[in-house]
C-alpha cells in the first residue's frame, strides 16, 4: 500500500519537473516563462522529497532531517530568485530602450495623489495627452 | 513497481534538464538564460535525491542541500551583476 503512494509520488514529481520545464521552453516571453520553474518545478521537486522521506523509514533505513531541510530551504528560495530575475529583467528592458508610451500603458495605474512610479516614470515629452486636461504631474 | 515509476521519473527529469538546455542556449535575453540555470539546478536536485532512492542511500542528501544553497546564492549573484554591475559593494 504505502509502495503504491511512493510510486504515485515518485511519478508526480518527475510530471510535474517535466511539465515545468516544458513550459520553460515553450511560452512566448520571460515574463511567462518565469511561472513554469517557479511553481511547477517546485511541486515537482517537492514530490520527490516527499517520496524519499516515505520511502527510507517504509523499508528499514534509517530516516534523516535532510529531506525537510532541501523542502524548506527549496519552498524559501524559489519566490525570492523568481523576483530578483522579474526584476533584473525590468530594469534591463528599462534601460535599453527609453520607456515608450505603449509600455507605460501596460504598467498598472500610479497610486493617486502626487505620488507615481519612482523607477519606472515616463518623460514628459513622451507622456500620453490626457483627455481630461490635467496638468503633467511633475517627475 | 518503485524502480517502475523511479526509472519513468529519472527519464522525465533528464528530459527536463535538455529542455533547460535548450533555453539556455536559446535563450534571448540573459535574465532568461540565470531561470533556465536555476531550473537547472533544481532538476539536478530532483535527479540526485531520485538517484539516492534508487541506490537506497543517504549520502545523496548532503550534495542535494548544498547544491540547493549554492545554486540559489549563483542565481541571487548573477542578478545583482545584472542590476548593479558589482556583486560585492
Amino acid at each position: 500500500m504505502i509502495d503504491i503512494l511512493i510510486a504515485f509520488l515518485i511519478l508526480l514529481g518527475g510530471a510535474f519537473a517535466l511539465i515545468g520545464s516544458w513550459g520553460l521552453a515553450r511560452l512566448p516571453s520571460l515574463m511567462s516563462r518565469l511561472h513554469g520553474p517557479t511553481k511547477a518545478t517546485t511541486l515537482g521537486v517537492g514530490g520527490c522529497l516527499m517520496a524519499s522521506m516515505l520511502y527510507f523509514p517504509t523499508h528499514g533505513l534509517s530516516w534523516s532531517a535532510h529531506e525537510l531541510l532541501i523542502t524548506l530551504f527549496l519552498f524559501i528560495t524559489a519566490p525570492i530568485s523568481a523576483n530578483m530575475i522579474a526584476k533584473a529583467y525590468i530594469h534591463r528592458r528599462h534601460s535599453e530602450t527609453r520607456m515608450t508610451v505603449e509600455t507605460a500603458r501596460m504598467l498598472p495605474d500610479s497610486p493617486s495623489g502626487p505620488a507615481e512610479w519612482a523607477t519606472f516614470g515616463v518623460a514628459d515629452a513622451d507622456r500620453p495627452k490626457q483627455p481630461s486636461g490635467e496638468p503633467a504631474q511633475p517627475l | 513497481m518503485i524502480e517502475t515509476a523511479l526509472s519513468i521519473a529519472l527519464g522525465c527529469v533528464a528530459l527536463a534538464m535538455l529542455l533547460n538546455l535548450y533555453r539556455l542556449l536559446r535563450g534571448p535575453t540573459a535574465p532568461d538564460r540565470i531561470l533556465a540555470l536555476d531550473t537547472m539546478v533544481i532538476n539536478a536536485i530532483a535527479l540526485i535525491i531520485l538517484f539516492g532512492i534508487l541506490e537506497e542511500s543517504g549520502t545523496y542528501f548532503e550534495a542535494a542541500l548544498l547544491l540547493a544553497m549554492v545554486g540559489f546564492v549563483g542565481t541571487v549573484a548573477y542578478t545583482k551583476f545584472l542590476l548593479r554591475g558589482d556583486i560585492v559593494e
